[in-house]
């Protein structure tokens, strides 16, 4: 919405920023175009993307240890007096030998840059039609509360089909909400709300985990996004927010909202 | 031997050794805390201690020892000090009683590590120690920012001393194009501590404020902010890693030129670009730290391009080790092993580095053991071995004796299949979502079988550490005496006798116009 919007603008102007040295890649942008209309789930853009990068990066390193591997074996020294016998560098042979590798590496870094900048704005970017849910962690619990103000913990009950954003705060220490299997995580912080968002397809479990040291009982800090078919998710809605209506205004008003430190104002991140 | 004389010793090869022997211990108490945390890894649930804040002591213990009390000290402590005075042909440091102080300061805050173990509340922190948890946690949080402070003072005025030192005191005839690469190295790693170890201080103090004194600055109840911290934290720590690598690569370019009798590739290129260009970029990439930290958006888009061009001056360094191999004359001996392995774990650890320079890649292997595999790669375990390279390539020089061969290569193969072991491993089940820093992997366990292989591997890797060390203290005190130049490199140091007196040579050298510590043709 209205942070939504500031956000965007921010990521725009920094865009014109890095844009100077990025739109070497006019390739970079063409995508970022056409990727517009369509829901991009990050999840998939982070596969293929980290699936190229290993690709390239394993082909860097056998490469680099092939010559490697060769110049050491070939060098072995046979006699006790011996020395090596290279060629010296010329003065036009060594400013190439800097030169050429600069380009080379900086060619590559722009490249991998440009496309992790993509996957960066899929990321970023949640779609206008989604789920937002609140998420305000603690040691060592995760507490969801919906729009319609029903509210669940360790347990993150969505559609299948529908974009799913949670906007996250802490009540204590650092925590950072990991989903492995939709590739996001974020940290949660006291007096700031940050965000994230995932794209649940089909119904089935994720387990959810606490990938910020938080405290004693950190590695056991879990929980599970529940993914159900829409029906079934409707209608589990449907029983939560009759017994929401049945436990009754008066004490919600008494019992108040979630525990949130007062004084802490969230500040835009 | 008299131990008063080497407590007050001024002779930066002593005040050298002092450091040595210091930052070993703390690598010994470093290193058990790490076979306790595999130990304790090897089985769901509790297995050798069923309270979590255990394993977070150890943990953290491990994190802040290894760094701040074993691979800063013995790079910019001990390899400093005894290299330098020698390698530019001077008599002494600069300042030889501030030297000794620093190194006293060490001690102090080495012992102010180890007495983790016999405090109530031991800090349980980690070694980033981020607010809010340090200024909440029962643990000692002070105990970590002091031990913090006088470890970074001791190191601050050791960085004075050795400025001016490689300033003022070169021998006639060395100029500036005529230093080791490891000198250059050095400099560069002197001049990031100047520049950022203050921040470093002023983080640490902060959280102790905050814990006892009172202070907000970063509670957000009372209008702190916790991002702070972190930003802090790592506008220092990214440098650090530098810290530890300039160094730590100036002593694989010594070694691998002397035992390849080779000139060093496009000098240079990398003094200029490699040293220079990665002084110039350290302190404008500290954001990949906190990619999932929820900083601005453009932040981590910007410090992803400059994250990336480290390559550059890594790249080219990579390049000219592998420059100098060419058309060498290679002798196989246990320190160079050592530095050929650095090459390779710092080829897997650098380029396992460039998808952790993406802030999109990193929203899934954040903190996970992708990165504690990663980094262990690219510093802890290359640093460590560049370290051992070093102690092996200078052990004749300074204990004038020579190390047992055979025992060295035994001792590297067992760390070098060891390491490989645990630490690819880690990064394996760190892409599939397994976190770091956890007591317990119970939701997890699809991983009990690497997390075995990983602790067997720790075992290797720690009887092959236990080897090297064995293998210098009985050197030491029985190996054959070694010469004066055993490996007949032309670099300064080997042309006084094996060890140097105080003083290093009877009259100051002095080079010929056409030497360069890397002219082998001649030597
Ligand atoms: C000797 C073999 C080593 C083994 C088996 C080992 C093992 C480990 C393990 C199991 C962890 C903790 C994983 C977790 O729970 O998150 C860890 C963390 C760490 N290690 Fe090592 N390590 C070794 C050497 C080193 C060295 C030489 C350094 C030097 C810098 C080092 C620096 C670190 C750091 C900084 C951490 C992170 C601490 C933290 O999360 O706060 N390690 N290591
Ligand atoms: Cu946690
Ligand atoms: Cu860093």
């Amino acid at each position: 919405m209205h942070k939504q919007h500031v956000k965007g603008k921010m990521c725009r102007a920094s865009a014109a920023v890095c844009g100077a040295v990025l739109a070497a890649s006019s390739w970079a942008a063409e995508t970022a175009q056409s990727a517009a209309p369509k829901i991009n789930d990050p999840a998939r853009g982070w596969d293929s993307l980290w699936h190229e990068v290993i690709v390239d990066i394993t082909i860097i390193g056998i490469l680099f240890a092939v010559v490697t591997a060769w110049f050491v074996f070939t060098s072995r020294r046979t006699a006790g007096n011996q020395t090596g016998a290279s060629p010296k560098l010329s003065a036009a042979s060594a400013v190439g030998w800097t030169v050429l590798p600069i380009f080379i590496f900086l060619s590559i870094d722009l490249y991998t840059a440009a496309n992790g900048w993509v996957l960066w704005n899929h990321y970023r970017d949640v779609p206008a039609d989604r789920l937002e849910v609140k998420l305000e962690s603690g040691m060592y619990s995760w507490d969801y509360t919906y729009p319609n103000g029903v509210r669940t913990q360790n347990e993150l009950i969505v559609p299948a089909g529908k974009p799913v954003m949670l906007r996250m705060t802490s009540r204590d220490t650092l925590h950072s909400h990991y989903i492995p299997d939709f590739r996001v995580k974020e940290d949660s912080m006291p007096g700031r709300v940050t965000y994230l968002w995932f794209h649940p397809t089909k119904p089935g479990e994720h387990l959810v985990t606490c990938a910020e040291y938080c405290g004693v009982m950190h590695s056991y800090m879990a929980g599970r996004v529940i993914v159900k078919s829409a029906d079934e998710y409707a209608a589990w809605m449907k029983r939560e927010e009759t017994q929401l209506a049945a436990a009754g205004a008066p004490a919600a008003a008494e019992t108040g909202a979630p525990v949130a430190k007062p004084a802490a104002r969230p500040k835009k991140t | 031997m008299n131990l008063k004389e080497w407590i007050f010793t001024t002779d930066h090869k002593r005040v050298g050794i002092l450091y040595l022997i210091g930052s070993l211990a703390a690598f010994a108490v470093a290193g058990i805390m790490a076979l306790l945390m595999r130990a304790e890894l090897s089985t769901i649930g509790p297995t050798i201690t069923a309270n979590p804040t255990n394993y977070n002591v150890w943990l953290y213990t491990h994190g802040a020892v290894m760094i701040l009390g074993f691979q800063i000290p013995a790079l910019t402590g001990f390899f400093a000090n005894f290299c330098i005075p020698l390698m530019i042909g001077a008599k002494d440091v600069a300042f030889p009683r501030v030297n000794a102080l620093s190194v006293w300061l060490f001690y102090v805050g080495v012992i102010l590590a180890l007495a983790t173990f016999f405090i109530p509340d031991p800090p349980d922190i980690m070694w980033t120690g981020y607010p809010p948890y340090s200024t909440i946690t029962t643990g000692n949080t002070a105990m970590y920012s002091f031990t913090v402070l006088i470890l970074g003072f001791a190191s601050i005025i050791g960085g004075v001393n050795f400025l001016t030192t490689v300033a003022y005191m070169r021998a006639p005839g060395i100029t500036l194009n005529k230093l080791n690469i490891f000198v250059w190295c050095t400099l560069g790693a002197f001049v990031l501590q100047l520049i950022f170890v203050p921040v470093l201080g002023t983080a640490v103090s902060l959280i102790s404020m905050d814990k006892y004194l009172g202070t907000n600055f970063f509670d957000p109840a009372k209008g702190g902010d916790v991002l702070t911290y972190q930003n802090l934290f790592w506008f220092y720590s990214h440098p650090a890693v530098y810290v530890i690598f300039l160094p730590f690569i100036g002593v694989v370019f010594e070694v691998i030129s002397s035992h390849a009798r080779s000139a060093v590739f496009n000098y240079k290129m990398v003094v200029y670009g490699g040293i220079g260009g990665i002084v110039l970029l350290a302190g404008e990439v500290w954001v990949h730290h906190l990619y999932v930290s929820g900083m601005a958006d453009w932040l981590r888009i910007g410090q992803m391009v400059t994250t990336l061009m480290i390559s550059i001056p890594v790249g080219l360094m990579m390049i000219s080790l592998v420059g100098t191999l060419y058309k060498s004359s290679i002798a196989f001996t246990t320190p160079m092993l050592y530095a050929l392995g650095v090459v390779f774990l710092f080829l897997i650890g650098g380029l396992t580095g460039i998808p952790l320079a993406v802030p999109s890649l990193t929203l899934a292997v954040s903190d996970t053991y992708y990165v504690v595999g990663h980094f262990h790669y690219v510093m802890a375990v290359a640093g460590t071995f560049a370290i051992f390279a070093g102690i092996y390539h200078w052990f004749p020089k300074f204990s004038g004796r020579m190390y047992n061969e055979l025992w060295g290569k035994i001792g590297f193969w067992l760390t070098f299949i060891g390491s490989n072991v645990v630490f690819w491993t880690m990064m394996d089940i760190g892409v599939d979502g397994m976190p770091r820093r956890y007591y317990d992997y119970a939701h997890f366990p699809q991983f009990e079988s690497a997390h075995q292989l990983m602790t067997a591997g720790a075992v290797v890797l720690g009887l092959g550490f236990a080897i090297a060390v064995l293998n210098w203290i009985i050197g030491a005190m029985k190996g054959p005496p070694a010469g004066d130049n055993p490996w007949g490199s032309p670099s300064l140091e080997w042309t006084t006798v094996s060890p140097p007196p105080h003083g290093n040579w009877p009259s100051p050298p002095s080079v010929a116009d056409d030497w360069h510590p890397y002219s082998y043709r001649k030597g």
